[in-house]
């Protein structure tokens, strides 16, 4: 059986939505460089609360590509409260699965959504409970 | 086009090592511990290739082991030197960052067990310094244990130097050849060298086979207990056909060695060449020491495995040291032991070739990778901030 599934491959091959928006409402990034991947996300954000476009630039292993593209087309025109209940989980289904050690990509792409609405909320002044925006850091760089 | 380039993974089965191989899984399949006349056809072809092997390496026939492989091979030689230490209240061993893990992983268990462990810097260019090895010995050292050539970088250490140092202070010396046997010559007398591991599958046999040699008057336990085989140092019916195509494919691999390195020499040198044109790139490992077709190099602000991958869809198979492919967090160890940052050790790819390769596959690669690079370098924010300045280039 080959390591990703087809729909993890097609993601990876033809990554949906890569590059950045110079007009972003938010950016949002999580994940850093010695750990091996780094997801950037950008939104913008129309006068209704949809998101009306989003990017992604990703530095990391094919998951982290595939998931980052996934995790785009899922949050695409939706409105950012739906944005914000994009669990990784969902992410893993949409993608036909991961492999167990490679979970952890989705995981850093249901965060960088929430970073970049994080920083679309504080660029607009919109008040928010900080603890729906706890970023788990990665266990290897606390060391 | 198809390009293998992970020659340093896994080789081919050449024909005449098939060829040398076939008949003692068919006709002549007797079990060399037998009596019988059929049997014996057995018997002697093993004696046959404990020979060639031997010769191949500068030993005595008597002084080679069959094992299942490299890593057997390194373990045996390991453990059974730190027995017959601890036995002599000798309970020291030394090493290096970069070894094999076969190697490492063996060591590790021996520190558990009380064992004391220095393992040597290998310096940026991946090269032990012999004076280091010297500044290591103790009265308690009871083995050094070196690899010939690195299996990621493909540096070649000062074995002889190192063999002569330890015959002269009395130290049993070992050197896993995996990466060496085959490709870049042996000689186990010349270099004072008291064991030394090799694995059939790196030079063209098949996989499942390989050899510990045991310098005469060199004691060695036992891993597998069971038979007289192998003067019962080696427990387990013998992998004949597996045995008789290594001796096959090492004699081959020893006969044509000049041949062989004159033609992979030019191309591994157009690899490097050409890949080093991509900016922000860096070969690792001295080019001066080195094995023929272990290319190793970085390449800033991507990540292994993806350019693997990407490489794979376009044909070509190499191997990288990123944390993704190693199956643990932390990218490779012995580009960590060079002192390369994390996050330049995750953009690494090794290319290995052999002279089964020709030079328009070579052309294929250094078509596709800058491509490749250039791709995922263009999808990175790491890179983005390393052209804007926000990051610093490491290399």
């Amino acid at each position: 059986m080959a390591l990703y599934s087809d729909k993890v491959m097609d993601h990876f091959q033809n990554p949906r939505n890569v590059g950045k928006l110079d007009d972003a409402d938010g950016i949002g990034e999580v994940g850093n460089a010695k750990c091996g991947d780094i997801m950037r996300m950008y939104i913008k954000v129309d006068d209704n609360g949809v998101i009306s476009d989003c990017k992604f630039n990703t530095f990391g292993c094919g998951s982290a590509i595939a998931t980052s593209s996934m995790a785009t087309e899922l949050i695409k025109g939706k409105p950012i409260e739906e944005a914000l209940k994009l669990s990784n989980q969902a992410v893993v289904e949409a993608l036909d699965g991961l492999p167990a050690h490679k979970i952890h990509c989705s995981v850093l792409a249901e965060e960088a959504v929430r970073a970049a609405v994080k920083d679309y909320y504080d660029k607009k002044g919109i008040a928010y409970d900080p603890d729906d925006f706890q970023i788990h850091d990665c266990e290897s760089c606390q060391s | 086009m198809f390009v293998y380039a992970d020659n340093a993974a896994t080789t081919c089965v050449s024909k005449t090592a098939l060829d040398a191989m076939l008949p003692y899984l068919t006709e002549q399949y007797g079990n060399p511990s037998s009596l019988y006349a059929f049997a014996q056809k057995s018997t002697e072809a093993l004696a046959q290739a404990r020979a060639d092997v031997a010769a191949c390496l500068g030993a005595e026939p008597r002084e080679i082991i069959f094992t299942s492989g490299g890593s057997e091979a390194d373990n045996q030689a390991i453990l059974s030197a730190a027995r017959l230490g601890a036995r002599q209240g000798k309970k020291h061993l030394i090493s290096t960052a970069f070894e094999h893990h076969a190697v490492l992983h063996t060591l590790k268990k021996l520190e558990k067990e009380g064992y004391e462990v220095t393992l040597l810097d290998v310096h940026e260019d991946g090269v032990v310094r012999l004076e280091d090895v010297a500044a290591a010995i103790r009265e308690d050292t009871c083995l050094v244990t070196i690899m010939f050539a690195n299996n990621e970088i493909g540096t070649l250490q000062p074995i002889a130097e190192i063999g002569a140092l330890c015959r002269e202070k009395g130290i049993p010396f070992h050197t896993d050849a995996v990466q060496a046997a085959g490709h870049t010559p042996i000689d186990v007398k010349a270099m004072n060298i008291d064991m030394l591991s090799i694995s059939g599958h790196k030079f063209h046999a098949p996989k499942g086979v390989g050899a510990l040699y045991v310098r005469r008057g060199v004691p060695i336990f036992n891993l597998i207990e069971g038979g007289a085989q192998e003067r019962g140092k080696r427990a387990g019916t013998e992998n004949v056909a597996g045995i008789v195509a290594m001796a096959a494919a090492l004699k081959e691999s020893v006969e044509n060695m000049e041949a062989n390195t004159a033609k992979i020499i030019p191309m591994r040198d157009k690899l490097f060449a050409e890949l080093s044109k991509i900016p922000h790139s860096k070969i690792n490992g001295s080019l001066e020491h080195h094995v023929p077709g272990t290319v190793n190099m970085c390449f800033e602000g991507i990540e292994g495995e993806s350019l693997l991958l990407l490489l794979d869809a376009n044909g070509i198979c190499a191997s990288s040291g990123s944390a993704c492919t190693s199956g643990s967090l932390d990218p490779s160890h012995v580009l960590l032991a060079l002192g390369l940052p994390h996050e330049v050790a995750h953009g690494s790819l090794r290319l290995s070739i052999g002279e089964y390769n020709s030079m328009e596959e070579i052309d294929h690669i250094i078509e596709v990778v800058p491509k490749v690079v250039d791709y995922l370098r263009n999808m990175s924010p790491v890179w983005d901030e390393l052209e804007k300045g926000q990051r610093p280039h490491l290399i």
